[in-house]
């Protein structure tokens, strides 16, 4: 099957007093291409531990993952053991080289490559016009609003044409209504791209709305507590946001995870003395 | 008429005018032009009418119109086998090297040391270590070393700016953001791409002010070098003017010393906007 396996993963952080944090035990799923995943959980249940594992970044304890990719009309699957630019990843607001143009970001990947400039200025011009920047390619980054920022860090990522974009809270830092607004633009280049999307969040809607799957996790040691698969992205991609988001069945599931989530927190919170 | 006093400093404009607290308030406070000016002239009124009152011994402190005579004289004349020009472009060349070399060797040591575990444990005393001492604790040694000539002076400028660049571009490499490495990383960029492209553009922020503040310290020290031994700069002629009492030609080159040096700054601070528009945007 096409896409990411992971199996048995633990991530286990030594302290310098000689403790350990288990920041992730034993976490196996299968993610299938094309699917988008939302993870979801209270800080320090390791969300950011596991999506830092899959883009290769820190390489964990003990456990195996892969990514099994198309190739040749067959399959090819290789372990995940460093950053590639087949996992493509989206950080939250900074990540975008000030020092370069709109245009010189998201080209970065291709002309690192050493892809041709004329093919890179093509791709780059098409990518604008997908996240709807036409026209903004040669202004500076801190030029744009926050949300357009987001915009050209999708395109940055979108540019290699990545087999997995792994987003590590895009939106995090936008104000409500642009990221209303994003959510729209990352539920629609997910479906016009076909792409395999993972997002962290800390927004139970925005997990809701977007993720066709879901992964509530808890911490100490961090696991996946409940997985959920949800039909609202779906909906989403012809429907009105605003009505799916205020329908019944939304609400009903967004409280559920909500007070999922509290207790978590309640139990950390209600456990002083304890080291993290 | 309001534009006016807003230029000079005296009236408040734009949202300024509106807010009831300033004090504290940085943005509210840039200083008043009208002050400013107010300064300069008191200066200027206050030396010229002490020397025309004969308030001090012009030996102590000489009169305007000497300092200005001297002035056009060894402009047109020159001073001890030198024009003026050539005082000064002495003293500037000996910078420039000093300066230059300085950067040469400690701008990609400092990057080394931001980058490399080994290297960086292996510089720190060093650098540490050399950091505070100032450069002109130096200058018998150097002179002992390479004697009195260009060589003596470029070398202690060199000191004077090589731990002020390496730790610039070590603060520089330090100061990125991990998601911007990251970012570069799974876009496929190899090591040496996340070097040239993220890491080093990153860091010339810090490298320029490094070189602001190298450069301050240079002319600083080379002035304070040909005080002690050289054959011709700024602080050369200063110097041999006070062997003969020669305050006015002593005044004189402190005035151009301070005028160069706040020339090297304005200037410093201008290709800092032109080269790094990025500065501070990140």
């Amino acid at each position: 099957m096409r896409g990411l396996h992971v199996e048995n993963l633990s991530m286990v952080y030594d302290l310098p007093d000689g403790g350990a944090v288990e920041a992730l035990r034993d976490v196996s799923f299968d993610l299938e291409a094309g699917e988008m995943l939302a993870v979801l959980g209270p800080s320090g249940c390791g969300k950011t531990t596991l999506l830092n594992i899959v883009a290769g970044l820190l390489r964990p304890t003990s456990g195996q993952l892969s990514l099994t990719v198309g190739k040749d009309g067959g399959e090819a699957s290789h372990p995940i053991t460093g950053p590639s630019p087949e996992r493509g990843m989206v950080f939250q607001q900074g990540a975008l080289f000030e020092w370069m143009s709109v245009a010189e970001n998201i080209g970065f990947g291709p002309r690192m490559k050493g892809a041709r400039a004329a093919a890179t200025a093509q791709r780059v011009e098409e990518l604008l016009d997908t996240v709807g920047l036409r026209g903004f390619g040669d202004k500076a980054v801190y030029e744009l609003s926050g949300g357009m920022q987001q915009r050209v860090a999708l395109a940055r990522c979108l540019a290699n044409d990545p087999e997995l974009i792994l987003m590590d809270e895009p939106l995090g830092a936008l104000d409500a209504l642009t990221r209303e607004k994003m959510q729209g633009l990352v539920l629609n280049l997910w479906h016009e791209t076909g792409k395999t999307i993972v997002l962290i969040t800390h927004s139970v809607e925005e997990a809701l709305f977007l993720g066709q799957r879901l992964f509530v996790m808890a911490p100490r040691p961090g696991r996946i507590e409940r997985e959920y698969r949800l039909d609202f992205a779906r909906q989403g991609l012809n429907g009105d946001s605003r009505e799916i988001k205020a329908s019944a069945e939304f609400t009903r599931m967004r409280e559920e995870i909500l007070a999922m989530i509290w207790e978590m927190e309640e139990e950390i919170m209600g456990r002083p003395g304890e080291e993290a | 008429m309001k534009s006016l006093l807003a230029w000079l400093g005296l009236a408040r404009s734009g949202v300024n005018s509106r807010k009831t607290v300033t004090f504290g308030d940085a943005s509210a406070v840039t200083g008043s032009r009208f002050w400013s000016i107010v300064a300069v002239v008191a200066l200027a009124v206050l030396w010229q009418q002490s020397s025309e009152r004969e308030w001090v011994n012009p030996l102590f402190w000489p009169t305007p119109a000497a300092v200005w005579n001297q002035f056009v004289r060894i402009a047109s004349e020159g001073y001890r086998n030198f024009t003026l020009w050539e005082h000064v472009g002495w003293s500037l060349y000996r910078i420039l090297m000093g300066f230059g070399f300085g950067c040469v060797v400690g701008i990609p040591l400092g990057l080394a040391m931001g980058l490399s575990n080994t290297i960086r444990g292996l510089f720190d005393p060093l650098v540490e270590f050399f950091r505070p001492i100032p450069p002109l604790a130096f200058i018998p040694l150097v002179i002992i070393w390479s004697g009195i000539g260009e060589r003596s002076k470029i070398l202690l400028l060199f000191l004077a700016a090589v731990w002020i660049m390496t730790l610039a571009a070590r603060s520089g490499v330090a100061s990125i953001r991990l998601s911007k490495v990251h970012a570069a990383y799974t876009l496929g960029a190899s090591r040496w791409q996340v070097l040239r492209y993220i890491i080093l553009p990153n860091a010339l922020p810090e490298i320029f002010t490094g070189m602001r503040v190298a450069m301050g310290v240079c002319w600083g020290t080379v002035v304070a070098a040909e005080l002690v031994a050289a054959e011709s700069g700024v602080g050369f002629m200063i110097m041999v003017a006070s062997t003969f009492l020669s305050t006015d030609i002593v005044v004189m080159g402190v005035i151009i010393i301070g005028i160069i040096g706040y020339s090297i700054d304005i200037l410093m601070r201008k290709l800092e906007a032109r080269l790094i528009p990025w500065k501070g945007k990140g």
